[in-house]
């Protein structure tokens, strides 16, 4: 007997080598094809020429450029990210420090949106599947298509001038407790969750009309398990494949939405990185935002693999 | 094709949209100075008559700032969006364009470029172009481009399979050339949309890196550039962040509904719920079920089911229809019932509402509908599903899709038994390798792990009547269970079906299209017609009892093996009346030699004529009836 799973799950890990590979090379291009001398354009004219040198020198930037390709990759390795322009801080230590606001709260929004949506999408199938309870099929879509066309910095605003400033409920920045979670969680997940709640249910009203779920029904399983074993697997191709692009999408969410709530992570560190002309911290936080999003799809993609045998048939 | 009407929000949508643009072309000239009319003593004021929107901290007023930046808002975005759709267009070209190989690798160059958040690729874009309107708009460009670049790739590959570009390259024609005149000519308008589309995206991403300050850097504005200093005085001048944060959502959604509009216009439909095709009102199922009924045939406290008076009714935008009329029939334990009627006669709606399986909008009326003696709605929720399990089982139609895909044979045959029965999964597990054990299916321990696509059709179809069996039910309805097999197949079923109900002595309704298999198989047939049984008789004297036009025609048509092939195969001219359109008189009268002025004016109800032995008809065939009886009657 052969493994397609086996063969699948290698092809799929060579592909994901590919990605990263291709995402190192884009991140390194960047102190190449920043036009003129990366360092003086960030340290600006006015800064003496000896320290200019100094910081060419310890990025190698006299070197052939495949040899910096070299110690660019060699130190990625090693976890040596350089060192940043600005505060000659190492970046790996700004990025230990920063990751794992940003981890907490993108992995709770995308838990969040999962638990949200994903219920409240098959239920909405059930609810008005056939025609029935009209008023709660177009509130839904309603609802739903609003919140979609509202993008996620707006939304962050308007949490935040209804709740924080003419409520007063919850706080902005500055709370350690978990209050200081609430506002930046929805304004991530809103959009996830109507994405992926439209979704479901499409998928859901489609497995709902399939014939083995009229066979479950003649089995009189009760409706938990009709739902939950029988109808949830089926839809779950649908979903997960979005649901690793909606958490690709959180990266850039939390990226915008930090800076609304000045929250300490990633975020808003490559976005005071940018016009600072901090290269070695812009790199270096592309790079892991842009493998976790690899990461994700990768895992999505083997996951899929093993809940829908199917998904390996037709991918060969 | 029918011109698609703008409904009155799309109209709503259209004018907005109208009014964007006039204020992107008046809106620096006329606001142009008030907005940069710095006012030293209304500096960061709250929203008034004055200022609707407040002012900023130069005093200048925010209202006039935001209606001027409509222009600069909307032009990045279009340029933003040209570029983009530009060189996605140029990248997903090139796997067509450059043969098999290479455009393998610019495929998936394309997918690695998908793979990475868009956000990424502007903001380092933006880094090496360097912060402001120029890097913003590449930036967003180079991340917008990899999604077009796809549907580009996806729809010119369609049309580079087709026939008139295959037979255009037998001319010689130069790749440009081919592309340039089929290909891109072809798939324009479904690309101009998606641009158009891409123009609401490209507004909203555009005020995010403005909004991050990575975008549109002072003296000049746009709306994200706006909001941005707005937040910033949030707790002070709410409407400050507000006003440019409804401008953008009120562009965005004007884009956004607009190219959906456009889209739609261009489909030449909208997506609706699919209707019914009823016009008109039918006649509903209460004046059917008004039509009294004679009882049962084999009425008797052993029958295994019991129906009386079954009609089933879908209430559509049209009216009721009424697929299923006053339908009365019972099976005795062990028996094997026929129904055979045409596609569209009511027999699988039938199986279904004996099998509580009707969902709404369908609705089932009956005046009895019983299994073992007990009516299924005068008993509880629970109660009722226990009868049910117990006593019935269904087999479908199409073993390749009555399995679930994702679930293994073990689950799918087991659950029954574990979730009605009390099984633990081990029993349950045991319970299901002897039930496939006993309907023949080979390696049945080695089929518990497998998933129903490694199962072939007749097997699949196997399973199916095991995991219905598990709970050892007295009755198997199969509707159609050999239909989608092939012959061979087919007997193997069939044979399966036979053997249970002989070793368990488990009754069988057995519904299909196919008269032949159907008296191969059964003891009495039923007869359906436009959703009303019209002929009962017992399944070996079928050719000699057939008393209604429509049974006599069904045999008929079926070739015995050695027609005469030379001579056209005899077929029922017309067809089954639709189901909104059903007669008052008999349904078959149109069809009918027989038919008689009464035969289009009454209905014929099923009369007795013996035992297991009914028909409805004003005029009955055949020799060995008392015909003028039944007609004196009336």
């Amino acid at each position: 007997m052969r493994h397609p799973w086996l063969r699948f799950a290698l092809r799929r890990t060579a592909g994901f080598a590919v990605s990263l590979a291709v995402l190192v090379t884009i991140t390194f291009l960047i102190t190449q094809l920043v036009p003129g001398d990366p360092v003086r354009a960030s340290l600006g004219p006015t800064a003496p020429a000896s320290l200019v040198q100094e910081r060419r020198a310890a990025l190698h930037l006299d070197e052939p450029v495949l040899q910096q390709y070299r110690y660019y990759v060699e130190g990625l390795v090693r976890g040596d990210f350089g060192r940043s322009f600005t505060s000659g801080q190492p970046v790996a230590e700004v990025i230990a420090d920063r990751f794992p606001m940003t981890l907490r709260l993108a992995l709770v929004a995308f838990v969040v949106t999962l638990l949200v949506a994903v219920p409240l999408g098959m239920a909405i199938a059930v609810l008005t599947r056939g025609g029935r309870r009209p008023g709660i099929e177009k509130s839904f879509s309603l609802t739903t298509g609003f919140v979609v066309s509202v993008p996620e910095y707006l939304m962050a605003t308007a949490l935040v001038a209804l709740f924080a400033v003419t409520l007063d409920w919850l706080p902005v920045t500055g709370s350690s407790d978990w209050t200081a979670y609430v506002l930046p969680l929805v304004a991530i997940s809103a959009v996830p969750i109507a994405v992926l709640a439209r979704i479901t249910r499409v998928e859901t009203l489609k497995v709902l009309d399939q014939e083995y779920m009229r066979v479950a029904r003649s089995k009189r399983l009760p409706r938990r398990l009709l739902y939950v074993r029988h109808a949830l697997p089926n839809t779950l191709t649908a979903t997960l494949t979005v649901g690793g692009m909606l958490l690709a999408g959180l990266v850039a969410g939390t990226v915008i939405v930090e800076n609304i709530f000045s929250w300490p992570g990633l975020g808003t560190a490559i976005v005071e990185a940018i016009p600072q002309k901090n290269y070695p911290l812009v790199q270096a936080i592309a790079l892991l935002l842009g493998t976790i999003v690899l990461l994700v799809n990768f895992v999505v993609d083997m996951l899929l693999a093993r809940l829908d045998p199917r998904s390996l048939i037709r991918e060969s | 094709m029918e011109r698609k009407r703008l409904s009155p929000a799309h109209v709503a949508v259209l004018a907005v949209f109208g009014l964007l643009l006039a204020l992107a072309l008046v809106g620096p000239i006329v606001w142009g100075d008030r907005a940069e009319a710095v006012d030293l003593e209304a500096l960061g004021e709250g929203a008034s008559w004055a200022h609707p929107f407040g002012t900023d901290d130069l005093g200048r007023d925010m209202f006039a700032r935001v209606l001027v930046a409509t222009r600069l808002s909307l032009v990045l975005a279009l340029l933003t969006a040209g570029l983009g759709c530009g060189l996605g267009l140029l990248l997903g070209l090139l796997p067509t364009m450059l043969g098999s190989h290479l455009g393998k690798l610019a495929g998936s160059a394309i997918g690695l470029l998908l793979a990475l958040p868009g956000l990424l690729l502007a903001l380092l874009v933006a880094t090496i172009v360097g912060v402001g309107a120029t890097g913003a708009v590449v930036g967003l460009a180079v991340a917008i481009a990899p999604a077009f670049a796809r549907l580009t790739q996806t729809l010119a590959a369609q049309v580079a399979d087709s026939e008139y570009v295959a037979a255009a390259r037998m001319t010689g024609i130069s790749l440009p050339r081919l592309m340039a005149r089929h290909v891109l000519p072809n798939i324009a308008p479904a690309l101009v949309l998606q641009a158009a589309m891409t123009i609401g995206g490209a507004l909203l991403a555009l005020s995010a890196l403005s909004f991050l300050g990575l975008g549109v850097q002072e003296p000049q504005y746009d709306w994200g550039a706006l909001l941005n200093a707005g937040l910033d005085r949030i707790y002070v001048t709410p409407a400050a962040a507000l006003g440019p944060g409804i401008a953008i959502i009120i562009a965005g959604i004007a884009f956004n509904v607009t190219g959906d509009a456009f889209a739609g216009a261009l489909a030449g439909e909208t997506i609706r719920p699919a209707r019914r095709s009823g016009r008109g009102r039918s006649r509903s199922a209460a004046a059917s079920s008004a039509v009294p009924a004679n009882g049962p045939s084999t009425a008797g406290s052993d029958a295994v089911l019991q129906v009386d008076g079954l009609s089933v009714a879908f209430e559509g935008d049209g009216g009721t229809l009424t697929p299923v009329r006053d339908v009365s029939f019972s099976v005795g334990a062990g028996e094997r019932v026929g129904i055979v009627g045409e596609s569209g006669s009511g027999k699988s709606l039938t199986a279904l509402a004996i099998a509580d399986l009707i969902e709404p909008p369908g609705t089932v009326q009956a005046k009895r509908l019983a299994l073992h003696g007990r009516d299924l709605r005068e008993l509880p929720e629970r109660e009722r599903r226990r009868l049910l399990v117990t006593s019935l089982a269904m087999v479908f139609q199409d073993p390749l899709s009555s399995l679930n895909p994702v679930l293994r044979i073990e689950r799918q045959v087991g659950e029954a038994a574990e979730v009605h029965l009390g099984a633990t999964r081990r029993q349950a597990r045991v319970r299901a390798v002897e039930q496939l054990r006993e309907l023949r299916i080979p390696g049945a321990a080695r089929r518990m792990g497998q998933h129903p696509h490694e199962l072939s059709g007749g097997m699949r179809q196997r399973v199916t009547i095991a995991m219905g069996l598990t709970t050892r039910p007295s009755l198997i309805v199969a509707d159609e269970p050999t239909t989608a097999l092939d012959v061979t197949v087919q007997r193997q079923v069939l044979r399966v079906l036979r053997r249970v109900n002989a070793e368990h002595g488990t009754a069988v309704v057995l519904i299909s299209h196919d008269i032949s298999v159907i008296s191969a198989f059964c003891e009495r047939v039923l007869v359906m017609y436009a959703g009303r049984v019209v002929e009962e008789l017992a399944a070996d004297r079928m050719h000699a009892d057939a008393a209604h036009p429509y049974t006599r025609a069904l045999l008929a048509a079926t070739p015995a093996l050695d027609a005469d092939l030379d001579r056209p195969l005899a077929t029922i001219p017309g067809r089954q009346p639709a189901l909104d359109a059903v007669p008052d008189g008999c349904p078959f009268a149109p069809r009918c030699v027989h038919a008689s002025d009464r035969c289009r004016e009454r209905l014929p109800l099923l009369e007795t004529l013996g035992e297991g032995r009914r028909v409805a008809c004003w005029h009955p065939q055949g020799t060995a009836l008392p015909v003028p009886e039944q007609e004196m009657k009336r």
